[in-house]
């Protein structure tokens, strides 16, 4: 039996091993790099090892160091989560050698499906449909458009798509150069591109004993880059025939290999029906939430029960209901998928009947990993949690996330939460009509588009003037109880300008014994204004704004969609009037030595210009490292106080 | 205890006196309206246009988001030849959390030219910023005193800058932003203020102007060289600050507050409680006609932190209601009038109640609603002008803050006896239903024939009734006229014509003001005469 538990992962994963383990009564240890050393699961777990550093390359990459923790805190298992070394068959091997147990499939069957190429020869070999291979240096154009992938890879790493041969040569460097530096294999191969197709995957479970399930099919067509962000069980295009023969090539495939323990084989399926072996993936997939909710199974329990030698029953279970998963990350769809980073104020997502487990009944599940007041790291997946919906049925799942999604909280970096309401409201994913080139015949301008309208934008800048107003009210050292905006003879509004999504919004509001007037939102009045919630009513309905002030940043949630503003501040700081990196003179004075030159590149303290005044010299130097890119003085110029003599752009500013 | 209101909201009466206030609301209104039309559409566009900020703009920029103003004096100069408002503005607001006195001259309205009414308005805002120990805050654009009118302003302007300084000797700090001309004699402002904040290529501060110099001295200078910004911040050592623009004129001017260290004596209010009664009644409870009384106490019902008002010796002079309340967390003692007339049971009550105030360091406010002292021969033989004295003397020898509010009638002795203006109270509002005069109309025609026959008969001659009714018409639309609040507050009688609505606001507003200066009753009064 296992007593203790190492989970070399972090984040939402990382979590969702420890509930497991905890549930089984089995000790835990949480590893984490330094940014990481707030995070939540470093408080969730029994005790916690430190991996110095922030690059997954010296933390949760660094097998000695895992292991090195593993010793010191008396683990006698290591779960590896996804990602990171979870399919490093050489760390599997290093734990087993450690005389740990490695949860998670053989050593061997992790290399064997390590390379793609390797996988997709033994596939065949077992009569498992394969895509037909192609040699980069000899497809024709009659291959086109195909895929270049890297055969190590994984999450869309190292993928490109190239539908003209010209584009061929470029895509293989990229792909070779990304796959080097992701996977430390630069090997990648072509497939010819299967347009229309969806992606399905088996959820496979083997023991030790021979016994394997096959858990069903998930569809995770919705991607964005390679990478899924709407995955669901079971796919609205596999009825039980196709369902029956997945399943079969799927069991055939784990047998082929030997395998043990949770892993996924992935299939693209064809508009046609036909589908086609892509890849075995070696351990717990991001989307096996679906499957669990579905089947009514706990993968990771089974995972370790697995490793600890016990036999699967022979009944496979029976599924129930549908599931669907969306993965919300802190990135800009509008902005090319622009990852975000820094301070996550508040993380909520209301109703939530269960975390990191399957709701006791139809619900709504959350496995997040971060929470409110965490941050959101620069060296990491910006995966902020998994949201996932179980329902009776299809449609009724949707609905769920949808609403589920829409109350959420989510405030700091920008999110893909609206384009995922988007999506599971979309009447093409209604029915069913998903591919992996779901999101660019959609397009993002639809699909990325705000879920707040101008109405709404406009609303929620007043909510957020008046949320301002009441915390200020609330807060004022003098006459905080007379009423807001009090005036005898009114002249104008109060005003807030706020930057919004769609630029510059100025909130003006009069509030007097006739209750609110705006100009902005005309015919809306106000119930009511506390710093947290404004309560407005607008064409006879009551609308209620939830506002969070962060510094300058101000959320504002409510039924019309979440909006983020940045407040502007009411009067201009006379510093921002000066250029960064500007050197003014510091009295007024002679330039007696200029002893650098336009375009010269500086380090930080290197004298750039002497001045004289009051018979002193005074060198001014260079506050930062970079290039000089204004020189504005000459010797033997006079120059007054306050002057801009150089300005220095900062080299990391480039 | 808390008082039982038993106004019926949709009775007629009320009805009826709510019609008519509104009515005398609206008519401010439009009075106040007329003041913030300062110079009118066309010199608003061209300040607009060179890139200034009106006066209010100003001030709205330099308070705190969202903080209340008050502004004084809007109607001076009401029925006078000049401007309503008398092209400037004051009033008390939060700056950075301090409540401060605000002045700030309106250049559109003849470039911000002071006359005899500004003058008037802005010494009273400095008596305000004095007594109160405020800090001031002038906004300077003015093109100096307006030179028809100059022997109304050149001997007593001088006040102006004995003011600023005797404040600023008092411990109470001036700033001066200038956000434009401020020159001649206006050019002591900025120099008698502790601080001194100049906008750039806007702020022109000399005694005299190059035509001047040039006629003085034959000596040739320009503006910027004589009173530019940059010279008074870089030579002569005038401004403290040069700001960039106006806006940035505001924030300095905002930092300097800021950093004044302003801390008020004494503990601060109690919490602040609403009345149960809606102040949106205060405006049916004046009868048009004043001859009519009301019951104050349904005043107070509606200014009341939570309607409590325990009343002072409530069987006793019944027709002067005193007693204890608080009004936005601050304690204070109310003298009301509730039937019109003062006889002496009254004056002693009072009397005897502003000394107990003055004994428990306690503000008072006065509600009026009198038609003065009672007048006729057991009154007099009562000792009703010995009564009456007392309640004058306690008054006016009272050191603790006094606020007046003019409801109804304001008539005779008795404007004295409730802290008119001439016994300087620290703040005192009219409702537009308001009329103070030595007598009613009606009673002052009368008297006024009543001596006319009288010395007619007397030469032994036939008084002329026609005459006589031509005569009584005119006088009595004449002290009509004279005796109601725009007029008044046209003459700075007061300190404003307020909405009763906003009655509660203005006292707490107020009552906060005060407690910037410690409150401290008399040590001592005139000789009672008993």
């Amino acid at each position: 039996m296992i007593a203790r538990v190492l989970v070399a992962n972090r984040g939402e994963i990382a979590r969702r091993v420890l509930r497991a383990c905890r549930d089984l009564g089995i000790g835990t240890v949480a590893v984490h790099s330094d940014p990481d050393a707030g995070a939540p699961h470093v408080r969730e777990a029994d005790v916690a090892g430190r991996l110095p550093g922030a690059s997954p390359a010296e933390t949760y990459l660094s097998a000695g160091r895992l292991l090195a923790v593993a010793r010191s805190a008396g683990a006698d298992a290591v779960h590896p989560g996804y990602g990171f070394l979870s399919e490093n068959a050489d760390f599997a091997r290093a734990v087993i050698d450690a005389g740990l147990t490695w949860i998670g499939p053989p050593p061997a069957a992790i290399a064997a499906m390590g390379s793609k190429i390797e996988a997709k020869k033994l596939m065949a070999a077992a009569d498992v449909p394969v895509l037909p291979e192609l040699d980069p240096a000899q497809v024709t154009g009659a291959d086109f458009p195909l895929l270049v992938k890297a055969s190590a890879g994984g999450g869309g790493r190292g993928m490109r798509i190239v539908r003209t041969p010209d584009g061929l040569p470029d895509a293989v460097a990229a792909a070779r150069r990304e796959a080097e530096s992701a996977f430390g294999d630069p090997t990648v191969f072509c497939e010819p591109l299967l347009e229309g197709a969806r992606h399905i995957e088996v959820q496979i479970l083997a023991d030790a004993h021979g016994t394997v399930w096959a858990l069903g099919e998930r569809e995770c067509s919705i991607q964005r880059r390679h990478q899924k962000i709407v995955e669901e069980a079971p796919s609205p295009a596999v009825g039980p025939g196709l369902r029956a023969e997945l399943c079969g090539a799927a069991a055939s495939a784990a047998r082929a290999i030997g395998y043990t323990g949770a892993g996924t084989v992935e299939f693209m399926l064809a508009r046609d029906g036909r589908f086609f072996f892509l890849e075995v993936n070696t351990r717990l997939q991001v989307e096996h939430p679906v499957t669990e909710c579905v089947y009514g199974v706990d993968l990771v329990r089974l995972q370790i029960e697995i490793a600890e030698g016990a036999r699967l029953p022979d009944a496979v279970p029976e599924p129930r209901g549908h599931a669907v998963e969306v993965r919300l990350y802190a990135e800009d769809p509008a902005l090319d998928w622009r990852p975000g980073s820094g301070a996550l104020h508040t993380f909520e997502v209301p109703d939530v009947d269960a975390e990191f487990a399957v709701p006791a009944s139809y619900g709504l599940r959350l496995d997040s990993g971060v929470e409110s007041g965490g941050e959101i790291g620069v060296h990491y997946d910006p995966m902020l949690a998994k949201v996932i919906a179980w329902a009776p049925d299809r449609r009724a799942a949707a609905r769920r996330l949808a609403a589920g999604l829409r109350g959420a909280r989510v405030h700091g970096p920008a999110t893909n939460r609206d384009l995922l309401v988007r999506i599971l409201e979309e009447p093409g994913f209604l029915d069913g009509d998903t591919d992996t080139g779901y999101l660019d015949r959609i397009g993002l301008d639809v699909l990325a588009a705000p879920l707040a309208g101008e109405d709404a934008v406009r609303m929620s800048a007043l909510a957020a003037a008046l949320a301002g107003a009441a915390a200020d009210r609330a807060a004022a050292p003098a006459l905080g109880g007379l009423p807001s905006g009090w005036r005898n003879v009114r002249s104008q509004p109060q005003r807030r300008t706020f930057e919004g999504p769609s630029g510059t919004v100025t909130a003006d509001y009069r509030l007097d014994r006739d209750g609110l007037v705006s100009g902005l939102c005309p015919g809306t009045s106000l119930v009511s204004a506390a710093p947290e919630r404004v309560v407005l009513e607008h064409d006879g309905l009551r609308e209620t704004f939830t506002v969070t002030t962060a510094g300058d940043s101000v959320y504002v949630d409510s039924r019309l969609g979440s909006v983020t503003f940045r407040a502007v501040p009411r009067f201009a700081d006379p510093s921002s009037h000066i250029a960064p990196g500007s050197l003014l003179a510091p009295m007024p004075g002679t330039v007696v030595r200029v002893e650098t030159e336009q375009g010269a590149a500086v380090t930080e303290g290197q004298t750039l210009v002497v001045l004289e005044a009051m018979k002193m010299e005074h060198r001014i130097a260079a506050p930062a490292s970079g290039t000089v890119a204004e020189l504005n003085v000459t010797a033997g110029r006079q120059v007054e106080s306050g002057a801009v003599l150089a300005v220095i752009e900062e080299a990391s500013a480039q | 205890m808390t008082l039982k209101s038993t106004l019926d909201t949709r009775g007629p009466e009320y009805r009826e006196r709510r019609a008519a206030m509104l009515e005398k609301i609206a008519a401010l209104d439009a009075e106040h309206a007329k003041a913030l039309e300062g110079g009118g559409e066309k010199y608003v566009a061209r300040h607009h246009a060179r890139g200034k900020m009106l006066a209010r703009e100003r001030i709205e920029m330099l308070l705190d988001p969202d903080s209340p103003f008050l502004e004084l004096s809007p109607l001076a100069a009401w029925g006078s030849d000049f401007s309503v408002g008398a092209s400037v503005v004051t009033g008390i607001g939060v700056v950075e959390g301090v409540e401060c006195v605000i002045v700030a001259n309106d250049p559109t309205v003849r470039g911000g030219a002071s006359n005899p009414w500004t003058v008037k308005k802005s010494f009273r805002a400095s008596d305000i910023a004095l007594k109160n120990r405020l800090p001031l805050v002038n906004l300077v654009e003015s093109g100096g005193a307006d030179l028809p009118t100059q022997k109304e302003i050149f001997i007593p302007g001088g006040r102006m800058f004995r003011d600023l300084t005797r404040l600023s000797a008092a411990g109470i700090p001036t700033i001066a932003l200038v956000f434009g001309n401020s020159t001649a004699g206006g050019a002591y402002i900025p120099g008698m203020c502790d601080y001194v904040v100049m906008v750039k290529e806007r702020a022109k501060v000399f005694l005299g102007g190059p035509p001047l110099v040039k006629m003085a001295t034959g000596e040739e200078a320009g503006d910027e060289e004589l009173g530019g910004a940059e010279m008074h911040a870089r030579a002569s050592g005038l401004a403290d600050y040069m700001a960039v623009d106006e806006a940035d004129a505001l924030r300095l001017g905002r930092q300097i507050v800021k950093n004044l260290g302003h801390r008020k004596p004494g503990p601060p209010p109690g919490p602040v409680e609403e009345p149960l009664y809606d102040a949106d009644e205060l405006a049916g409870i004046v009868p048009e006609d004043l001859k009519v009384p009301f019951d104050p106490r349904e005043v107070i019902a509606r200014i009341a932190d939570g309607s409590r008002f325990d009343e002072f010796k409530p069987l006793y002079g019944t027709s002067l209601v005193t007693g204890w309340t608080r009004v936005h967390g601050h304690r204070v003692g109310v003298l009301a009038n509730a039937q019109g007339v003062l006889f002496s049971e009254e004056a002693q009550k009072a009397a005897q109640f502003i000394q107990l105030a003055n004994q428990r360091d306690t503000p008072l406010l006065f509600l009026h609603n009198t038609t003065g002292y009672m007048v006729g021969k057991d009154y007099e033989q009562a000792g009703i002008i010995k009564h009456g004295a007392l309640m004058i003397n306690a008054v006016a020898n009272s050191t603790v803050p006094h606020l007046t509010i003019v409801m109804g009638a304001s008539y005779g002795a008795g404007n004295y006896g409730m802290c008119g203006r001439a016994y300087d109270p620290r703040f005192l509002f009219t409702w537009p239903s308001a009329k103070s005069a030595v007598m009613g109309p009606q009673q002052l025609a009368g008297v006024l024939s009543i001596v006319a026959r009288q010395a007619a008969e007397a030469r032994g001659q036939a008084y002329d009734e026609e005459q006589d009714r031509a005569m009584r018409e005119m006088v009595e639309s004449q002290i009509e006229a004279e005796s109601l609040p725009f007029f008044l507050s046209g003459r700075l009688y007061d300190d404003g014509v307020i909405d009763p609505r906003d009655t509660r606001t203005v006292l707490g507003l107020c009552l906060s003001a005060v407690h910037n200066a410690p409150v401290r009753g008399a040590d001592g009064f005139g000789v009672f005469r008993m």
